[in-house]
């Protein structure tokens, strides 16, 4: 008999004890209540933004902007200087920015760079709904709406992606230059959320791909590629940065020539 | 005599009665080499050379040169479903479903690069050490072609997977045969079999980089090394060393024995980067689509270069008699590079004429004992790497936080203005080179020891050097410069007259030196010192 087996016959045994059922019962309950309130802590964070009142929450976005970004986009968002209106950008463009850390911008260099994230996700959700109530526009979306995993289609979103977007970001998803110091960033390692909305918003140099150019399921299969080209392991050995034969050139000539170079001298002084 | 013996032996009779082999073994066998490390340079390249034909009669078996289209079946899931051509579908075939293949694929790759760099390594010790000079400038002409066929060789393979990056490329190359005046676009239509991409091109360059060039390649490195062997090594100066001999080892079993090794050590190197570093993943790049473009798409370094100078054209256009003439294509892509490989070519012939020196040379210069030639050397390795930082002007552009059009007025200006300063530099580094050797043979080695003399002077102690090495310090020789005059002995001028200042002036150039010191000086300063 092993050990698991042996336990469970002891067990066993108290099953017709006469505080068997009570005892059954509480440790139940307690299970039950100690699995919810975890549930409920973390769920409250979302609860409470879908349940208070939207006017509120408006207010709020209102509130950070006024602090955070009013002095580049002006009081009402009305866009000042080199900052754009942001009236009709939508949610989606704010999220976008806001979450990837681009704004509020550090600089005002070439472009808006990605950093951390200066605002939380309430805060970004607050500021998302103030700058939606201006005027309408794309909407926020989150990773668990958009299902990428379920409707995408792997291959099909990569010939998309070779179509679409592999001119600015290289074939590989790796990024590449633009011109005037200008960049599109590597999409390895972005949120599924957010390179759908860059796709929607087309920030900065991106154009926007609007439903009738990419559809939503469309969007979802490039995701999926990104996604699978991001976690496929390096096949054929280190991916040396997967930016083609520069890299592999660098590597031929100090690794293998000068390897062979070294040995070449080693073998000579040997012989002396 | 054992029964083993007496088979060897009678067997080795057997073939002399027919062949006269033993006194041509003899001979041969007993030739001597010259053991140092630069020359086994050459042999990288030789062994890299085999390992590219094995890896590569491999990769035939299974690879389809065909742009039949054909629907991805096989087990990247990635691209199952996607339309391709069947060249690149083998590709991937061989890379996921071939036991072995993605190895084979990655050693082959691998291999070219490294084939690539040695030979221009190789090429490299043998223009700063002047081995290329008479007798061997023939030889020196088969490197330049074996170096262009391996240029061509690397592009084509590197354009047979029909992927998408490499298919950049071709692009490239269809618009630089465009830009060839008049008969361009015609040509163009001739090499792609119709519009660009057409349906042959795979298939042909197939032939061209299985069949014709690595024959043609074959050919001219057997040819190569007989001259090597007829000619016999050219050796580095030392005592001993004479125009007239060679000091080394003999082929057998010494220098043999370390060859066959180190075909193994190259053979292992080129395997080990293949079995653990990624290289030309195209399974990531996708199939060829001309409607599909990638943002920082780079060719192998050896054609990065000229990618460069492509890159580095500003845009200026002509139009005339209803043709288009793309100097920014043309300039960069034919004219320059045709340029530079007839200099190439021509080197050993145009340092003849500068210096006048027809002589027969077997002993090898350091490279400072010749500053002009050096210097020359420096300054076209300086517009090679000016150029080849271009082409990945945009990969560096992301990486340093660059801005690519920084990079390329940096590499505009550069062109121009660093190759001449690099000569300059050079030639100047090579000369208090010579100054220090003087110094050196005159004064000996600086030992760091300081003596107190008799009346309260501190003197640092010189020690003499060797003879040996004073030898190699003073063993080369100075010539003048040519005297040319620019007017015969009737005062009439010279019909030659710029031709000849041109060539007076060169020659003064390249005979730039620091007078090495004579016996006479040596013996003074011995004399007066002890
Ligand atoms: C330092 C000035 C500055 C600050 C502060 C700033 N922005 Fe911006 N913002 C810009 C500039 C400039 C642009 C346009 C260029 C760009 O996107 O790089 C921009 C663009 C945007 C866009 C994209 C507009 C579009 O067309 O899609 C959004 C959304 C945005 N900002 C939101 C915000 C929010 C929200 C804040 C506060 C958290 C903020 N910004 C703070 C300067 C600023
Ligand atoms: C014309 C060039 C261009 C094309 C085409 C383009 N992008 Fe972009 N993309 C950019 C630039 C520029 C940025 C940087 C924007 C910024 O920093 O705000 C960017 C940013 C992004 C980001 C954000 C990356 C990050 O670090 O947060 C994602 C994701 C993205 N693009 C995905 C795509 C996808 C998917 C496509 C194709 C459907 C595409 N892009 C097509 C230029 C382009
Ligand atoms: C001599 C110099 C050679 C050079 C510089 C060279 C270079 C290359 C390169 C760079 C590739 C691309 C491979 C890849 O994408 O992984 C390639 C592919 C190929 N080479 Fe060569 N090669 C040489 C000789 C040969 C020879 C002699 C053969 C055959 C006998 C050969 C057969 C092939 C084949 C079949 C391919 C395509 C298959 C594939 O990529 O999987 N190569 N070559």
């Amino acid at each position: 008999m092993n050990p698991i087996s042996r336990i469970i016959a002891r067990l066993s045994r108290y099953r017709r004890h006469k505080f068997a059922g009570p005892a059954l019962l509480i440790a139940g309950l307690s299970i039950a209540g100690i699995g919810f309130s975890v549930a409920q802590a973390a769920t409250t964070e979302i609860q409470k933004v879908t349940t208070s009142d939207k006017a509120s929450l408006i207010a709020e976005g209102k509130e950070i902007f006024a602090r955070g970004c009013s002095s580049c986009h002006g009081l009402n968002a009305e866009g000042a200087g080199a900052a754009p209106s942001l009236i009709g950008v939508g949610a989606a463009s704010v999220d976008f920015q806001v979450a990837t850390g681009r704004m509020p911008m550090a600089d005002m260099s070439q472009q808006a760079m990605r950093k951390e994230p200066v605002y939380n996700e309430a805060e970004v959700a607050a500021l998302a709904a103030y700058v939606a109530s201006l005027a309408p526009g794309p909407a926020a979306v989150t990773n668990e709406e958009l299902a990428w995993e379920r409707s995408g289609d792997t291959a099909l979103g990569g010939e998309l992606f070779r179509t679409n977007c592999a001119m600015c970001h290289n074939l590989a998803g790796q990024g590449g230059a633009l011109t005037q110091g200008k960049y599109a960033p590597t999409v390895m390692g972005v949120e599924p959320r957010h390179i759908y909305e860059a796709m929607v918003t087309g920030p900065q140099a991106m154009p926007v791909f609007a439903n009738t150019v990419l559809t939503h399921d469309e969007k979802l299969s490039i995701i999926k590629w990104i996604k699978h080209a991001e976690n496929e392991p390096a096949l054929g050995g280190a991916a040396l940065g997967r930016v083609g034969p520069v890299t592999e050139g660098l590597l031929a000539w100090t690794l293998g020539l000068g390897l062979l170079i070294g040995i070449a001298v080693w073998l000579t002084t040997k012989a002396r | 005599m054992s029964a083993r013996e007496r088979l060897a032996g009678g067997t080795a009779n057997f073939i002399d009665e027919r062949t006269g082999a033993a006194k041509w073994m003899k001979k041969t066998l007993t030739k001597v080499f010259p053991d140092h490390w630069s020359f086994m340079l050459g042999e990288i390249v030789m062994y890299s050379f085999v390992i590219l034909l094995l890896s590569g009669t491999f990769l035939t078996f299974w690879f389809d040169p065909s742009m039949k289209e054909v629907e991805y079946e096989g087990s990247y899931e990635p691209l199952s479903g996607v339309k391709m051509s069947a060249a690149y579908a083998s590709t991937l075939n061989i890379s996921f479903d071939v036991r072995g293949g993605l190895l084979m694929r990655q050693i082959h790759h691998w291999a070219a690069l490294i084939f690539m760099a040695a030979m221009v390594i190789h090429m490299m010790r043998v223009f700063f050490t002047g081995a290329f000079r008479k007798p061997r400038e023939l030889n020196w002409i088969i490197g330049v072609a074996l170096l262009t066929l391996g240029i061509v060789e690397g592009f084509l393979g590197y354009s047979l997977p029909d992927d998408l990056l490499s298919g950049t490329g071709i692009r490239i190359a269809e618009a630089i045969i465009q830009a060839i005046p008049v008969v361009g676009s015609y040509l163009a239509y001739f090499v792609f079999g119709g519009a660009f991409p057409g349906e042959v091109f795979i298939q042909r360059i197939y032939t061209v980089h299985i069949l014709l060039i690595p024959g043609i390649m074959l050919a001219l490195i057997t040819a190569h090394l007989m001259l090597v062997w007829y000619q016999k090594h050219t050796q580095y100066p030392g005592p001993g060393r004479t125009e007239k001999n060679v000091v080394g080892y003999p082929l057998m079993p010494v220098y043999m024995a370390k060859a066959g090794g180190f075909f193994f050590i190259v053979f292992g190197v080129t395997a080990f980067l293949g079995a653990v570093a990624s290289i030309n993943p195209i399974w990531i790049f996708g199939p060829y689509n001309p409607g599909q473009i990638g943002a920082g798409s780079q060719p192998d370094w050896y054609m990065g270069w000229l990618d460069g100078l492509v890159r580095l054209a500003p845009p200026i256009e002509t139009h005339a008699f209803g043709y288009t003439i793309s100097w920014n294509i043309l300039i960069p892509g034919l004219i320059v590079p045709g340029i530079i490989f007839t200099l190439l070519a021509f080197y050993p012939f145009i340092e003849q004429w500068m210096t006048g020196d027809k002589r027969e040379h077997h002993i090898l210069d350091r490279p400072r004992n010749n500053p002009n030639r050096t210097a020359i050397g420096a300054m076209s390795l300086t517009f090679t790497l000016v150029a080849l930082i271009n082409g990945g002007n945009d990969l560096i552009a992301t990486h340093f936080d660059l801005s690519i059009n920084q990079i390329m007025w940096f590499s505009r200006i550069g062109i121009i203005i660093l190759p001449p300063l690099a000569f300059v530099i050079t030639k100047r580094i090579c000369l208090s080179l010579q100054r220090a050797d003087r110094e050196l043979v005159l004064h000996g080695r600086e030992t760091g020891r300081l003596v107190m003399l008799p009346h309260g002077e501190f003197i640092e102690v010189h020690e003499p050097l060797s003879p040996q090495k004073a030898y190699l310090l003073t063993h080369h020789e100075q010539n003048p410069p040519l005297a040319l005059t620019n007017e015969d002995a009737q005062g009439v001028a010279n019909p030659q007259g710029i031709k000849g200042r041109v060539r007076s002036r060169m020659s003064r150039a390249a005979q730039e030196q620091i007078t090495k010191p004579t016996a006479k000086e040596v013996l003074e300063i011995e004399e007066g010192h002890h």
